[in-house]
């Protein structure tokens, strides 16, 4: 066969690319790195696959060895499969007395039920066999009664995770905003001002990062038994905007630089006040690093768990810890914390993914020269 | 339109004195050019004339109004930058209209004057694009645009033309020079091309080191300089500058040449010169060589210019050189000893020691 340098590629090369590039060697190279690639991908989202097939497990099922990764649904999906027919040693399918095929599930089968993602909205009492006979009769029964019925439970009233999700949201959403609102306006002012002291005023406001927040918050705690914002929803939205002005700050400042300062100065000339340029000139172009910083800012408040444990109890309590102390009666109940976290998940993934636009930086950048 | 006044203008950075008290008057609808090499302080001035930048000292005056301490948008003053500034998220017609914006002016009245606009500068195919897909010309002309539309009191120009090519660069200047001559609007313009600054400016402003060096229309600053920085800086080749000494109205130059001093500069010369140091300068176009000329040189090179071919000769030693132009078919084999004559109404004397043009009564 004639060498690649001698002869060159096979077909001719239609897209802009490096000779050494298209190289038989590159080639497969590029193979392997999409390999490698593909590889990493499936470790990253195992956990996410797993946690959502854990939402639909049993108890018994979510913890069996060796794990089970195919649903069913019995007399439905996959269930011609999952169960297999016993046969007699004759080859002949093995019968029941009713004169039906003997089926037995395939051990990396499970059936689907929903009692983790009920049971997540719901507060549960264990029955004794008996009341559970006796339940079953009851006409009133909905059908999230009879899921957890099944599991020999019985709803109280509703869970309290609903609570929890709010709180986080409206914690981590306000924060966020005031963050982004107030750190923006920060960055600008350092950015285009020379203030005496911006220096150590940038390295000070940096400064609030860099210990572990685990260590302050006995004091916090202290601080705020005091001042009575204990448990409360302002409390942490003040905790979480402070936390993450310091992010915010030195993000936007970074974008806010590279806008040049001739946009505004062509405003303010054309007749606009500095507030005005800022809100027209300034604000679209720096659209890049708000989405980004939000989306920073937002991640940090909605993971937080050290400070929520520690700072609320009830009333403003966040989904972090409440999922991880959510337990059921004798052990863990693993559908239904994977359920929330599932759950938990949606807000930052659907945010990310609206402002994914703009995180791809372009448009606004490089059209002040040619 | 309006007359613009600097007044003891200053600016100083800390301790960088970027432009040092300066006055200067531009008159209603005049087109004057800022001329001077880079970091004279050229951008600082237009900057503290639209507010962009605030005065260190002295007062600037828009049609006899103290506009010093006021907000860059109270000045009714338009401000072209050197890389445009365009909105990059903004379409152009956007762009257009946005002074139109800020200064309430009624939908309709606005929709009128960029129609105007548009049509003037042939730029309708363009209005729905975005900055960052338009050519350099056409970005320049949104540019002007944006300024046009408003029709404030005066026109500030950095560089307009610096980020273009050359071929463009002339084109736009010829437009530039049209739509000044159609609105007739004051306009001040900055650049460091001089011959942007000869085919553009009313009045030519050359600065250097944060000075004035000298005001006057293009003519003046080409034939008259009034020192040596503005005689080497005008014209390209500068004008040739060659170092004598001044004796009973003879200049001794290098190469034992001897030139004759023409009758009117005999006394302002004997009058200004103590030690009779003296520099003698002439254009290019004011030399002729001829067989009999007074002065003695040898060819040291040669180079085309298309229209005309540029001589450059060596007064004795190679150290003094002089370019003298001539017609483009005459051409000299290197080292060919030649004479040569200067027109006595195209020489100037300078004072080695003020550096300052020496002056003659009445006609100069
Ligand atoms: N904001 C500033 N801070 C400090 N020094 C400055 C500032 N702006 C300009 N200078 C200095 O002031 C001097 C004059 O600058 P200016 O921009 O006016 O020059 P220019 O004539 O426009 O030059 P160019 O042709 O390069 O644009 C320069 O030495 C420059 O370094
Ligand atoms: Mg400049």
């Amino acid at each position: 066969m004639a060498k690649f340098e001698e002869v060159g590629p096979r077909s001719p090369i239609t897209e802009s690319t490096r000779v050494d590039l298209v190289h038989p060697r590159a080639r497969l190279g590029v193979t392997i790195r999409a390999i490698v690639a593909i590889v990493i991908v499936a470790i990253m989202l195992f956990p996410v696959i797993w946690l959502s097939l854990t939402t639909i497990k049993t108890r018994p099922d979510s913890v069996a060895v060796p794990p089970k990764f195919i649903p069913y649904f019995p007399d439905g999906f996959l269930s011609d499969w999952c169960m297999v027919p016993q046969l007699n040693k004759d080859g002949t399918p093995k019968l029941d007395k009713e004169g039906q095929p003997v089926l037995k599930e395939r051990p990396i089968c499970f059936d689907v039920t929903l009692e983790g993602i009920v049971g997540l909205f719901f507060e549960r009492r264990t029955l004794t066999p008996a009341q559970m006979k006796q339940y079953m009769d009851d006409p009133n029964l909905d059908w999230a009664d009879r899921i957890l019925l099944k599991r020999g439970l019985l709803i109280t009233g509703p869970g309290e995770f609903v609570n929890r999700f709010r709180n986080s949201l409206i914690i981590a959403g306000t924060s966020t905003v005031l963050a982004v609102t107030f750190g923006l306006l920060a960055a600008y002012a350092f950015s285009r001002w020379d203030i005496s002291g911006k220096k150590d005023f940038l390295f000070f406001i940096l400064s609030t990062r860099m210990l572990p927040p685990v260590v302050v918050t006995i004091p916090i705690f202290l601080m705020y038994r005091q001042l009575g914002i204990y448990d409360t929803h302002i409390g942490m939205i003040l905790l979480y905007t402070v936390f993450n002005l310091s992010l915010s700050v030195w993000l936007l400042k970074g974008f806010l630089d590279e806008i040049p300062r001739e946009y505004e100065e062509a405003a303010l000339v054309d007749g606009y006040s500095r507030l005005q340029a800022f809100r027209k000139v300034v604000l679209p172009q720096a659209a890049t690093g708000i989405a980004a910083t939000t989306v920073f800012c937002l991640i940090f408040a909605w993971n937080e768990y050290a400070f929520s444990l520690m700072l609320t109890s009830d009333i403003a309590r966040t989904a972090p810890p409440s999922i991880a102390s959510t337990q059921g009666a004798g052990g863990f109940e693993w559908a239904i914390i994977a359920t929330a976290s599932m759950l938990f998940l949606i807000p930052v993934v659907v945010i990310t993914f609206a402002l994914r636009q703009h995180l791809l930086r372009g448009v606004t950048f490089g059209a002040i020269r040619q | 339109m309006a007359t613009i006044e600097l007044r003891q203008v200053e600016k100083k950075f800390g301790q960088l004195h970027a432009v040092k008290p300066m006055d200067l008057t531009i008159h209603s609808g005049e087109f004057v050019v800022l001329l001077g090499p880079s970091g004279c302080g050229k951008t600082t001035t237009l900057r503290m004339i639209s507010g962009l930048e605030a005065v260190t000292g002295g007062h600037i005056y828009l049609d006899g109004r103290d506009v010093t301490w006021l907000h860059p948008s109270e000045r009714d003053i338009a401000f072209v930058f050197q890389f445009f500034a365009l909105y990059p998220h903004m379409t152009v017609l956007d762009n257009i209209r946005f002074p139109l914006q800020a200064q309430r002016v009624p939908r309709d009245e606005a929709e009128k004057r960029v129609s105007e606009i548009v049509k003037m500068l042939q730029i309708e195919h363009l209005l729905h694009l975005r900055p960052g897909s338009l050519s350099g010309g056409d970005r320049q002309r949104v540019a002007l645009a944006r300024a046009l539309v408003r029709r404030p009191a005066a026109f500030l120009m950095d560089e307009p033309l610096g980020a273009l090519d050359a071929d463009l660069r002339e084109s736009m200047r010829a437009e530039i020079k049209r739509l000044h001559i159609a609105n007739n609007a004051t306009t001040v313009y900055v650049t460091h091309d001089q011959l942007e600054a000869m085919a553009l400016g009313d009045r030519i402003v050359v600065m250097s080191a944060a000075e004035i060096q000298q005001v006057g229309n293009p003519a003046e600053v080409y034939y008259k300089p009034a020192n040596l920085f503005v005689a080497r800086f005008i014209g390209s080749p500068g004008m040739n500058l060659i170092s004598g000494r001044y004796a009973d109205g003879v200049v001794y130059l290098p190469g034992d040449n001897r030139y004759t001093v023409p009758e009117s500069w005999r006394a302002p010369l004997a009058q200004a010169l103590k030690d009779g140091e003296v520099i003698i300068g002439f254009r290019p176009e004011s030399a002729r060589i001829t067989e009999d000329g007074a002065l003695a040189a040898r060819v040291y090179a040669s180079d085309m210019h298309g229209a005309f071919n540029m001589i450059h000769l060596a007064l004795g030693e190679e150290s003094n050189i002089v370019n003298v132009r001539v017609d483009r078919w005459i051409t000299y084999a290197l080292d060919t000893p030649v004479r040569f004559d200067i027109d006595p109404e195209g020489v100037r004397f300078f004072d080695p020691r003020s550096e300052k043009a020496l002056r003659r009564g009445g006609a100069q």
